[in-house]
């Protein structure tokens, strides 16, 4: 189907979990991996606020920039690299097909 | 000490609103919160976001909530215990709990209302392996004296606003101070991105960019941080103090300890009346959890509404409630702020 999308995301303890997204119900990645019971908290349900649904992306998908919000939380995220996003800011669309992410580690 | 009706752990939007809803009831309520300000998230971490589904309100902002709430309760006095964390209770008496914050002020009650949100504020502590050996030995999540640190050499984390205003305040009290960040630029507020700017290129502050803390070593206190930089590598900086400023995270804390059935950090209720396992003791708000749970202010303040008629039959069980609308009744305040 066009409008389902399929995201890998690979888990803390190595696992790769296939998720399939539905383009056209405003999804984004942190509420995917929630609703797939993958351990992702969206403690701030979804505003960029807690950098609980931190991952890294291993596929070169080009993504939308991150906001100010989002550079900002990452500030005062930990494990924080150069792949690192905050789940919650990436929109499911179908430009993101095939993407590719890793859970970072949960800090305190 | 301090005696009241209801105790409310948490002063965020269901905590206030319950003073409300307990008040009509002439029940008196004093809010407790680990936070110095009241209104809990919404003051804490979004003040200035919209909020869409409050009934009523097409739009408001987080921080205007907790005025107009303030201003909705203000008729019936409560007290507030704020900056204060609730640490431990105890029963002192048929249907009294006594409560102890971590700065010991204690606070009676024959019914507590847990309304703590997903728990008490704390410093987001990084990652560092060992890092806890040092707290309070050289490692501080936050300033709360800075003369504390006169003429040491300090080394701060962080790329928020409070790390840079630590940095401008300390430049001028420490001997050295070391500001470390992730990135090379700045998202705290814009003159004082500058004014740090300004130290790093008159020398008063060392900038270390594109780096973090990833170690700390010393005997009994910090002796020395281990930064990793991008371009530099791994090396090693002695310092007196290690300031870590990432910002605050809810910690359930002390509140797993009372007693209370808990799933995966919530409070488990009883959906008739949010009273817990324990008698006279509710919860309510995001803290709480139940079959079909939504954490949403407006089912927060649904909880707390029921929850105080509840509150009243435990209290006196012999006496009449009669429930009255605000259209009839008005809103009856309590004159002074006598405490029940």
């Amino acid at each position: 189907m066009e409008d389902i999308v399929n995201i890998t995301v690979v888990d803390r303890q190595g696992e790769e979990h296939t998720l399939e997204a539905p383009t056209d119900m405003n999804f984004n990645l942190m509420e995917i991996c929630r609703a797939s019971e993958l351990p992702v908290e969206g403690t701030c349900g979804g505003m960029a606020l807690c950098a609980s649904c931190h991952v890294y992306i291993h596929s070169d998908h080009i993504l939308s920039e991150p906001s100010d919000d989002e550079e900002d939380m990452l500030d005062q995220a930990f494990y924080v690299e150069d792949n690192s996003r905050l789940g919650c800011q990436i929109k499911i669309s179908s430009a993101i097909d095939g993407l590719k992410v890793e859970l970072a580690p949960v800090g305190e | 000490m301090i005696q009241t009706d209801i105790l409310i752990i948490g002063a965020g939007p269901v905590g206030l609103f319950t003073v409300f809803e307990a008040g009509l009831l002439k029940l008196r309520c004093h809010l407790v919160d680990a936070l110095p300000i009241a209104g809990g998230q919404l003051a804490e971490i979004y003040p200035k976001k919209p909020i869409y589904d409050i009934p009523g309100y097409p739009s408001v902002l987080a921080g205007e909530l907790v005025d107009n709430l303030m201003e909705q309760i203000a008729p019936f006095n409560p007290g507030f215990t704020l900056g204060e964390r609730a640490e431990e209770i105890k029963e002192v008496g048929e249907k009294m709990y006594q409560l102890t914050t971590n700065r010991g002020t204690v606070i009676q009650a024959p019914v507590i209302a847990i309304a703590a949100g997903l728990g008490c504020f704390e410093p987001r502590k990084p990652p560092i392996p060992g890092l806890d050996k040092f707290e309070d030995k050289g490692v501080d999540y936050m300033v709360k004296d800075p003369e504390k640190f006169r003429d040491k050499r300090l080394l701060i984390a962080g790329g928020g606003d409070s790390a840079l205003d630590w940095t401008i305040e300390l430049a001028d009290i420490a001997q050295e101070v070391t500001l470390i960040h992730r990135r090379t630029s700045f998202r705290g507020a814009l003159d004082s991105v500058d004014k740090v700017m300004e130290l790093a290129k008159k020398n008063k502050v060392n900038l270390i960019t594109e780096a973090q803390a990833t170690g700390v070593s010393g005997n009994g206190v910090l002796k020395e941080v281990t930064i990793k930089t991008k371009s530099q590598g791994e090396f090693n900086k002695e310092v007196d103090n290690f300031i870590p400023l990432f910002g605050l995270t809810p910690k359930l804390g002390p509140i797993a300890n009372w007693g209370l059935n808990i799933d995966k950090n919530a409070i488990l209720v009883d959906t008739r009346d949010y009273s817990t396992n324990v008698p006279g003791i509710y919860a309510i708000g995001d803290i709480n959890t139940y079959d079909g749970k939504l954490k949403l202010i407006l089912c927060g303040f649904h909880e707390g509404t029921l929850m105080v008629q509840s509150a009243f039959k435990y209290i006196y069980p012999d006496a009449k409630l009669s429930f009255k609308y605000t259209t009839v009744a008005g809103v009856n305040g309590f004159e002074d702020q006598k405490l029940a």
